[in-house]
């Protein structure tokens, strides 16, 4: 033991050293998340908690499983690929409950609605339908003509 | 304690194993939702798009985006016809100075256009939910990163509110959300998409100008479209792997 004989204060000093590592441990232990680094350097948890957010809009197969009458309509008209929350607004609230008439979605005012789309403007594709509200029907909503689900005149009064 | 080599060489293999299903973690939340599965891309079709901003609101009312702030937002592009610049005889160059607003992100639609010279088109912007994203790399938190499915999401309880992902963002994507103060950003609305539905903006969009694209489903129609059309993404020559594909993008788009 000659050897080690002066050499009390080094042993002392690594036993701080293995103390200070031992802390810091349990620290590491109680403050990293327990997901960290599950798939990545990150919470692992974040992705559940991010996909747990709630959802407004229903999705147009949640409307066309009650709706299947204006869906029908809508299928032969030019708004075939206009989905019904793009004009309606998120519903998920209407679509997410038993009773679906507790919240009733509001009918959209068609003189503001439609001219979001189709007032005319020299930026649109040449080939979308377009017109100048002003001039086309002087303020009157547009729905007194042309039904949204299928808009075009001959549709024959089709809601 | 004593430990024979026989002991170890049995030991070793089987704390190895158990170590690899240490890394690989415990199985996802979700069941029918399998995130290696998916790799999660945007379509937008420029032809397509009229400005009506429907996914600016749709955007908006489906994540609680504060105003003044946006995920997504559109820009008008208009590239004026050459001119005189000056009498010595240069012209102006309207593929590099091109005319381009975004009132309010675009939310209420753009003011009538009357002037008929040039061209003009919209340019719907979101995050280009980039597989080699700078401003995941810069995070010094690891607050913020690419999902297995190829989202880039912020973990908003773990982002300190450092803004080094906004800057790092060549497309301007992120912003600092002013009532919680951390980093915010398109999900590619996460939660819908790991529950079958399309994004907000792509449900609210009129004219199917916004397709949500999965690029590891091999029936998905992004696979012909792609191989169909002219096809760019936002800033190639950053490498950054966007994921956001826009067909018949002008050259003056930046």
């Amino acid at each position: 033991m000659s050897v080690f004989k002066d050499a009390g204060h080094l042993f002392r000093f690594a036993g701080l050293f293995v103390l200070a590592f031992l802390v810091f441990l349990v620290v590491r232990h109680y403050v990293v998340p327990k997901s960290f680094g599950r798939y990545g350097h990150y919470r692992g948890a974040a992705i559940g908690e991010i996909a747990a957010h709630p959802i407004r809009f229903a999705g147009h197969d949640s409307c066309e499983a009650c709706h299947a009458d204006v869906a029908d309509v809508k299928k032969s008209g030019k708004h075939a690929h206009v989905n019904c929350e793009a004009c309606h607004g998120a519903q998920a609230k209407h679509a997410g409950v038993d009773d679906p008439s507790t919240a009733k979605p509001v009918l959209p005012d068609t003189t503001v609605l439609c001219a979001r789309c189709h007032t005319a403007s020299a930026a649109k594709p040449k080939g979308f339908p377009q017109v100048v509200p002003a001039d086309h029907y002087a303020g009157l909503p547009c729905n007194t003509c042309h039904k949204p689900h299928s808009p075009a005149m001959d549709a024959g009064g089709a809601k | 304690m004593n430990i024979s080599r026989r002991q170890i060489m049995i030991l070793l293999p089987a704390a190895a194993v158990a170590w690899k299903y240490v890394l690989a973690g415990t199985p996802e939340e979700s069941p029918n939702y399998k995130m290696s599965d998916h790799w999660w891309s945007m379509l937008i079709d420029i032809p397509k798009c009229i400005g009506c901003g429907n996914c600016v609101r749709a955007c908006q009312a489906e994540n609680d985006v504060p105003d003044g702030n946006f995920r997504t937002w559109v820009e008008r592009y208009h590239i004026s016809d050459w001119q005189m610049a000056n009498p010595l005889g240069a012209m102006t160059n309207p593929m590099t100075d091109p005319q381009v607003i975004s009132p309010d992100g675009g939310k209420e639609g753009f003011p009538v256009a009357t002037d008929e010279s040039g061209k003009y088109f919209f340019v719907p912007k979101l995050c280009n939910h980039c597989a080699d994203s700078p401003c995941t790399q810069v995070c010094p938190v690891g607050a913020t990163f690419i999902s297995p499915d190829g989202v880039v999401l912020v973990d908003q309880t773990y982002c300190l509110g450092c803004a080094y992902c906004v800057q790092a963002c060549p497309y301007g994507c992120r912003y600092i959300h002013p009532v919680k103060k951390v980093a915010d950003k398109c999900t590619l609305c996460y939660h819908r998409i790991t529950k079958g539905l399309t994004t907000a903006c792509c449900e609210a969009c009129p004219t199917g100008a916004r397709q949500l694209a999965d690029l590891k489903n091999p029936k998905d129609p992004i696979h012909e479209f792609l191989k169909t059309h002219s096809v760019q993404v936002l800033k190639p020559q950053m490498a950054t792997g966007a994921k956001v594909f826009y067909n018949d993008l002008d050259g003056s788009v930046r």
